[in-house]
């Protein structure tokens, strides 16, 4: 048997270095990444990376940072196995294998110009945050902006301090809510369908974007349906099982679609007909 | 067309031959009526009349295990690895299995691994005159016939082996071994007779043009067949591992016993297990056995076509003969004929 080396290879790694970790939560934390040399990742927000920790495996996280940043990149992990609890255990300065980007990200050439309403459920708060850091760095670009967060309960919410800047904001709408709270929470109770805005909506140009767990799709997306939204200007970001992000190990195949290379973000006019998807 | 005739009494010069410029790999007999390629430095090690072997010769080309990374605790690098081979008697059937998965991984992001041991391979093809046995449908894949993907092709004729040259690199084996005659127009007859014969007896097995097969899977995503196949299914996954066309992988890191260095390789996976679509937070895409089924179809007749316009089954007929619940190819797309008619049928 020959062995060469295969310097082209799409399983090739990139050594990142740890810049700083941040502990967000009991079960997540923020990790602050750096390439060899500072080099730019390169990636549209929504992309996500392969992340490997040597002798235990790699996960696919997305990158929630927005591209505007270019000497690093940040990814918020939760800490739910193998890969993921390997990643926990790293320290500042210490490293991590990259691979990619990978996949299609949010259209953000196509949101120019247009009103958004930005919807977060639960973790989906990560890879939208690219997506909300891009926009207010290039607010003049875009039309109306809302953000909407739903969570089960307060202290589930990621990124508070970075909500806060969001929240006092003149050039956002910003509104959250939980399941269930504590009687000093002040937010919203209830499901998240009840933020998005009603009258304010100029559904030809607005642009939706969804991010969250597979349950949330369903009555989110009728509840935009509703309001008149064409499904071309619906976006959602799926998530499935992957193990290569080359549209070819098969694990994350929705009937014909490869969610690692055709996704994760998805208009909805494109998978609507597509009853594995949502 | 280039033909040349290697007398059969030179058979084994010609296997010991090519054998002495690289490894042969070919079909042999396992007993019980089982078949594997393996590596032969004989012709009398070879199975000319053999039925498909438990394992296509996809594994040369993707095998069960591979390594695509080594690392150390200050190197990463991408490998490959590769072994020089001929493969000699590969059946039509698993010669469209190779060109489907060269379709697969020459698709950008290229997949190198795959590319650099293809282009290590030379594809010795092999007539079937009949068929296999009752699982088979390469007539209905329309994959009975020799429809390239080869170096040199092998008609079996009573006193003689006829090879079709098809590639440069058949014609230097041709040359370099010294053992062949040129074909004359007596020889290109009995061939054109012998194919002739062929037709008569490969008719498609199944009441359906193959055109249509794809229109069938247009009108049967929600059909009770799936429903049956829920019931029956095991979740092995050995239709998988045995199909030509299937490639879904796994990628696993194997830790040395230093613990800082090691490999990374990809395995052979099965989308008929159950933990193949789950994600973390326990959402699974394809709980049911059903839905798992219907997804192994569709990856045949369906989805296939909308992305290669071919289709992924090349009628070997392997599923079926490794089914442990007695699923059939042929049984399923039959009920899906029955439940499902086409307007024009
Ligand atoms: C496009 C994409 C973006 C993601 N972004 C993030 C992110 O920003 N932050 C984050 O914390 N998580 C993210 N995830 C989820 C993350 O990939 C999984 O939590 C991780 O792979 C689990 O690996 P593990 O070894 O820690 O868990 P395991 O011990 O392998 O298993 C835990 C659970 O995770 C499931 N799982 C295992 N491997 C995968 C996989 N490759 N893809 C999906 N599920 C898997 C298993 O089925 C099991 O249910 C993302 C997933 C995808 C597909
Ligand atoms: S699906 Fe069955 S008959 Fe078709 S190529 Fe695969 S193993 Fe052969
Ligand atoms: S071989 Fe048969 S039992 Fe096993 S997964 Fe395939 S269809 Fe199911
Ligand atoms: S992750 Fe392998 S095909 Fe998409």
């Amino acid at each position: 048997m020959n062995r060469q080396i295969l310097k082209s290879s799409h399983f090739a790694v990139e050594r990142g270095t740890i810049v700083r970790i941040k502990t967000l939560s009991p079960h997540e934390k923020l990790f602050e990444i750096a390439l060899p040399g500072n080099a730019r990742l390169n990636h549209d927000p929504g992309q996500f990376v392969g992340v490997s920790v040597f002798g235990v495996g790699e996960a696919p996280i997305s990158v929630c940072s927005s591209p505007t940043k270019r000497d690093t990149f940040d990814l918020c992990i939760r800490d739910v196995g193998r890969v993921t609890h390997a990643i926990h255990a790293l320290k500042e300065g210490g490293s991590l294998g990259i691979r990619g980007p990978f996949g299609r990200g949010f259209p953000v050439r196509l949101l120019e110009g247009n009103d958004l309403v930005l919807i977060a459920g639960g973790l989906g708060i990560v890879p939208l945050r690219s997506l909300v850091q891009y926009v207010i760095n290039n607010r003049r670009d875009f039309g109306k902006v809302s953000i909407l967060l739903g969570c089960r309960t307060p202290d589930e919410m990621l990124f508070g301090d970075e909500i806060e800047q969001w929240n006092k904001r003149i050039d956002v709408h910003f509104a959250c809510t939980v399941d269930r709270a504590a009687p000093e929470w002040h937010g919203h109770v209830g499901v998240i369908t009840t933020l998005i805005p009603g009258e304010m909506l100029v559904p030809e140009r607005t642009f939706a974007v969804i991010v969250g767990p597979p349950v949330m799709y369903k009555y989110v997306i009728g509840e935009l349906l509703k309001k008149q939204i064409p499904d071309r200007q619906i976006i959602v970001s799926l998530e499935r099982h992957m193990k290569c992000g080359l549209g070819r190990c098969g694990h994350c195949q929705i009937e014909n679609l490869y969610c690692c290379q055709d996704g994760p973000v998805f208009h909805y006019d494109e998978i609507k007909h597509i009853k594995e998807a949502i | 067309m280039a033909y040349a005739v290697l007398q059969k009494g030179r058979f084994d010069d010609f296997i010991v031959a090519l054998a002495a410029q690289r490894k042969v790999m070919a079909p042999v007999s396992k007993g019980y009526g089982h078949f594997e390629f393996e590596e032969v430095r004989s012709a009398t090690e070879i199975a000319l009349r053999y039925i498909p072997t438990i394992l296509p010769p996809k594994k040369y080309f993707m095998p069960q295990r591979e390594t695509i990374l080594q690392y150390t605790s200050d190197s990463i690098e991408a490998v490959v690895d590769f072994d020089p081979m001929a493969i000699f008697g590969v059946h039509t059937c698993d010669l469209a299995g190779i060109q489907c998965l060269n379709m697969v991984f020459s698709e950008r992001p290229k997949d190198y691994n795959y590319l650099v041991r293809k282009n290590n391979i030379i594809i010795i093809g092999l007539e079937c005159g009949d068929y296999c046995d009752q699982y088979a449908s390469c007539a209905m894949m329309n994959s009975e016939m020799p429809n390239g993907g080869y170096d040199l092709f092998v008609t079996e004729f009573d006193e003689y082996l006829l090879f079709h040259v098809s590639t440069q690199t058949g014609e230097d084996i041709v040359k370099s071994t010294g053992l062949f005659e040129t074909a004359d127009a007596s020889h290109k007859s009995r061939l054109a007779e012998y194919r002739k014969k062929k037709k008569s007896i490969f008719k498609k097995e199944l009441p359906i043009d193959s055109k249509d097969i794809a229109l069938l899977f247009d009108k049967c995503f929600e059909s009770k067949v799936w429903d049956e196949l829920n019931d029956r299914c095991l979740a092995c996954g050995n239709c998988n591992n045995v199909c030509p066309t299937c490639y879904c992988f796994d990628v696993i890191d194997e830790p040395a016993l230093d613990l800082t260095s090691g490999v990374r390789y990809r395995r052979w996976d099965s989308c008929q297990l159950e933990t193949f679509a789950r994600v973390a937070g326990g959402a699974n895409f394809r709980e049911n056995r059903g839905a798992r089924q219907r997804h192994r179809y569709y990856r045949k007749f369906s989805y296939p076509v909308k992305k290669f316009f071919r289709y992924f089954c090349t009628g070997c007929g392997r599923c079926s003969r490794a089914c442990m619940a007695n699923i059939r190819l042929k049984d399923v797309l039959m009920d899906l004929i029955k439940a499902h008619p086409l307007d024009n049928a």
